[in-house]
């Protein structure tokens, strides 16, 4: 019986320590989220390009090199804008500007607030894609009926691996009116 | 491994005197009971009862499959009996089973008089039932329940899940709760509570299992209450965690998901692991082969469950590298296993074997485990994983590993330890009958699933391709009949609760071995409030 206070007491320290493993898990949990984006970025694996404007100067133009580049649009569930892609395809040559642009038309009758997000396959060719110029780097507000061109300019590092002759560049637009809405009000 | 005790005696006739009469009578007893056998008792015919719940879904979804075409249910009814049905199995059958064996068996394995934290116990056990009546009222409701699969996969579980998924996303809570609040239990009472000389490397492997169980059990399942809160605010709170119009990621769900999931089919298997290593010497007579070899296995398995998540999202377009890394991690784990496998049948070999209905499970459990295991090993292989991703070769897989494995387990846990429970040998002759008709509906259920998937079948379809048909048909009555077996095993356990059968003594099966055979039969209310003396 002596012991009893004894062990309470060492059962309590424990119970504090394991409460105390299960509170740093449900953070680990969360701190996934930005590990996640964090290793992505670094190791270019998820097929993310960056989303802020590359500064092209001082790049060498391999003339050796000719990487084809495809253009696919898409929009989501909800999204009723007609959207391609005026060009499908360029064959570019690494450190070489280009621009390309893409047709929207809001065919709905309220207006409505865009946002286009990128998307690289292979996804190791999102580290060398580098955008000077891009609308998907702010959101579009077409009124009804409205149709635009929006433009988008960028080159390939030159530092591209040799094993990369093509990439696929995909663009999905998606109806972001009710969280823009909730941005405005604020 | 050899722990013997001399003072039990002197215990049973001081509990008859000193405890009996504070048993409050009726439901009050179990409400409000602190008793680590009263509390195990409850657990496991909750987990029962929730085997028979999510079996009753997968005759739902047997008999719509019984032929191609649409012909019993609506698709959207179909996609939530297979969530709930997966849902119910992993966290109202298999876990809370294994709880129930923890809570009963660990306190009697090391000499303890009950777990360390009474009170807390009673807590995890009692929300539990709570949690499933929020799940399955989900299925009532105006939208139906979670239609989304086990995984809730986003966007499925956000973007396109009924309002139900709030309740999903609180009994998932309340589950996890209960969950992380057992293991916490089951760590201090085997860190704080073992009985003097019941030093680390004498503890019976159950007990070895269990508590690294319950070290992943607290290092994921808060991970799981993460990522359902996340779905919650992203679904109701105009979050964006998975959602890529405001920045997030629906791939980095499946890392956070298959991040808890992984480790969690291991929560599911190691203290399979340990009944089986209990239950072999015993019937073949011999000591455990390799019984250092054994826990060094098992925490092997635990710590590499946390550097194979991503082999289930091979399919994802992950660079070759990782899914490199993921397929050799992947199948490194069979090392360890292996380890485990040769054990138990070099423990057999040269026993004198006897084939008592708890040897006839867990000798079913060796093989048909390995069955799971190896079609395991198999997904893990990326070129060849991308042909089974999401076809029934994956459903047979999980099905072999998780019926033929960790449910099979506990049956075998039962037949072994209910003659200690109850005092007296259950019948006989219906646990022969559970074990043959369940071994061979369980085979014609799930081995055919093998065929049809290598073949394409996809999995979660209400409706498949007319060359599928004939396969199916088996199937389906496999499942009939393995879903009809388990009454035989109600019909059992009723008689046992009713004390029928013969007295049994307290060493119960001539081989057993350990403290909890030292103790009379049945386990008296209390027991071990003296320490016993471990040689």
């Amino acid at each position: 019986m002596m012991n009893q206070a004894n062990t309470q007491n060492k059962n309590n320290r424990m119970v504090v320590k394991l409460l105390a493993i299960v509170v740093g898990m449900f953070g680990f949990g969360f701190a996934l989220v930005p590990l996640y984006d964090v290793l992505c970025d670094a190791l270019g694996i998820n097929g993310k390009p960056s989303d802020t404007a590359a500064v092209y100067e001082a790049v060498e133009i391999d003339e050796s090199r000719l990487i084809t580049v495809d253009f696919i649009t898409r929009t989501n569930t909800g999204m009723p804008w007609e959207f391609r892609s005026e060009t499908r395809q360029v064959k570019v040559h690494p450190g070489q500007l280009n621009k390309v642009s893409f047709y929207v038309k809001n065919s709905a009758n309220t207006d409505i607030v865009g946002q286009a997000v990128p998307s690289i396959s292979p996804g190791t060719a999102a580290l060398y894609m580098n955008k000077t110029e891009c609308f998907c780097f702010e959101q579009q507000t077409l009124k009804a009926g409205e149709e635009l061109m929006m433009p988008m300019q960028f080159y390939v590092d030159p530092q591209i691996p040799e094993d990369i002759t093509y990439f696929t560049l995909q663009y999905t637009l998606y109806n972001v009116t009710a969280s823009a809405d909730v941005v405005a009000m604020n | 491994m050899t722990a013997a005790t001399d003072t039990t005696h002197t215990n049973d006739h001081h509990d008859d005197e000193h405890h009996e009469h504070h048993i409050p009578p009726g439901i009050k007893r179990w409400l409000y009971t602190t008793n680590h056998k009263d509390i195990g008792t409850l657990y496991l015919w909750f987990a029962f009862i929730m085997f028979l719940t999510g079996g009753a879904m997968a005759m739902v979804i047997r008999a719509e499959l019984f032929q191609p075409g649409l012909q019993i249910i609506e698709p959207n009814f179909f996609n939530q009996m297979t969530t709930v049905h997966g849902l119910i199995m992993v966290f109202g059958a298999v876990m809370p089973a294994f709880t129930g064996l923890a809570n009963w068996l660990i306190p009697m394995m090391i000499g303890a008089p009950d777990m360390a934290l009474p009170r807390m116990n009673n807590w995890s056990f009692w929300i539990l039932p709570f949690a499933f009546l929020i799940l399955l009222s989900s299925l009532f409701m105006e939208g139906g329940g979670p239609a989304f699969g086990w995984t809730f996969y986003a966007p499925l579980s956000t973007t396109y899940s009924s309002d139900g998924t709030a309740l999903f996303v609180f009994a998932v809570h309340i589950m996890g709760a209960s969950s992380i609040m057992g293991a916490i239990n089951v760590i201090v009472t085997i860190f704080n509570m073992r009985a003097p000389g019941m030093t680390w490397m004498k503890m019976p492997l159950f007990v070895w299992t269990w508590l690294i169980t319950a070290f992943l059990l607290i290092a994921v399942m808060p991970v799981l209450a993460g990522a359902v809160t996340m779905v919650l605010t992203d679904k109701f709170f105009g979050t964006s965690f998975f959602d890529a119009a405001g920045g997030g990621d629906p791939v980095m769900f499946q890392h956070i998901f298959w991040f808890f999931g992984h480790p969690e089919v291991y929560i599911m298997i190691l203290p399979a692991f340990g009944i089986i290593s209990a239950i072999v010497p015993t019937f073949a007579r011999k000591r455990l082969f390799g019984y250092a070899s054994m826990v060094y296995a098992t925490a092997s398995i635990a710590l590499l469950s946390f550097i194979v998540w991503a082999h289930h999202m091979f399919t994802t377009g992950m660079p070759v590298a990782a899914e490199l890394f993921f397929m050799f991690a992947t199948m490194l784990i069979s090392v360890p296993t292996g380890v485990k496998i040769f054990n138990w049948v070099a423990t057999m070999w040269r026993g004198s074997m006897t084939f008592e209905v708890p040897m006839l499970f867990a000798i079913a459990f060796i093989v048909l485990f390995t069955i799971g295991g190896l079609s395991g090993l198999m997904l893990a292989i990326v070129p060849v994983d991308f042909q089974y991703h999401d076809t029934y070769f994956v459903v047979a897989h999980f099905h072999y590993v998780l019926v033929t494995g960790a449910i099979f387990s506990i049956m075998a846990a039962v037949y072994y330890w209910l003659p200690k429970w109850t005092g007296k040998m259950f019948h006989i002759g219906l646990a022969k009958w559970h074990f043959w008709c369940s071994l061979v509906s369980v085979n014609v259920l799930f081995f055919p699933m093998h065929f049809v998937g290598l073949a394409g079948m996809p999995r979660r379809i209400p409706d498949y391709a007319l060359q599928f048909a004939d396969f199916n048909k088996w199937i389906s009555i496999g499942g009939f009949a393995f879903g009809l077996s388990q009454f035989i095993f109600l019909a059992l356990l009723i008689k046992a609760c009713k004390k029928q059968g013969e007295p049994v003594s307290s060493q119960v099966w001539e081989g057993a071995e350990g403290l909890e055979w030292e103790i009379p039969s049945p386990a008296p209310y209390h027991s071990f409030e003296t320490p016993p003396v471990i040689k």
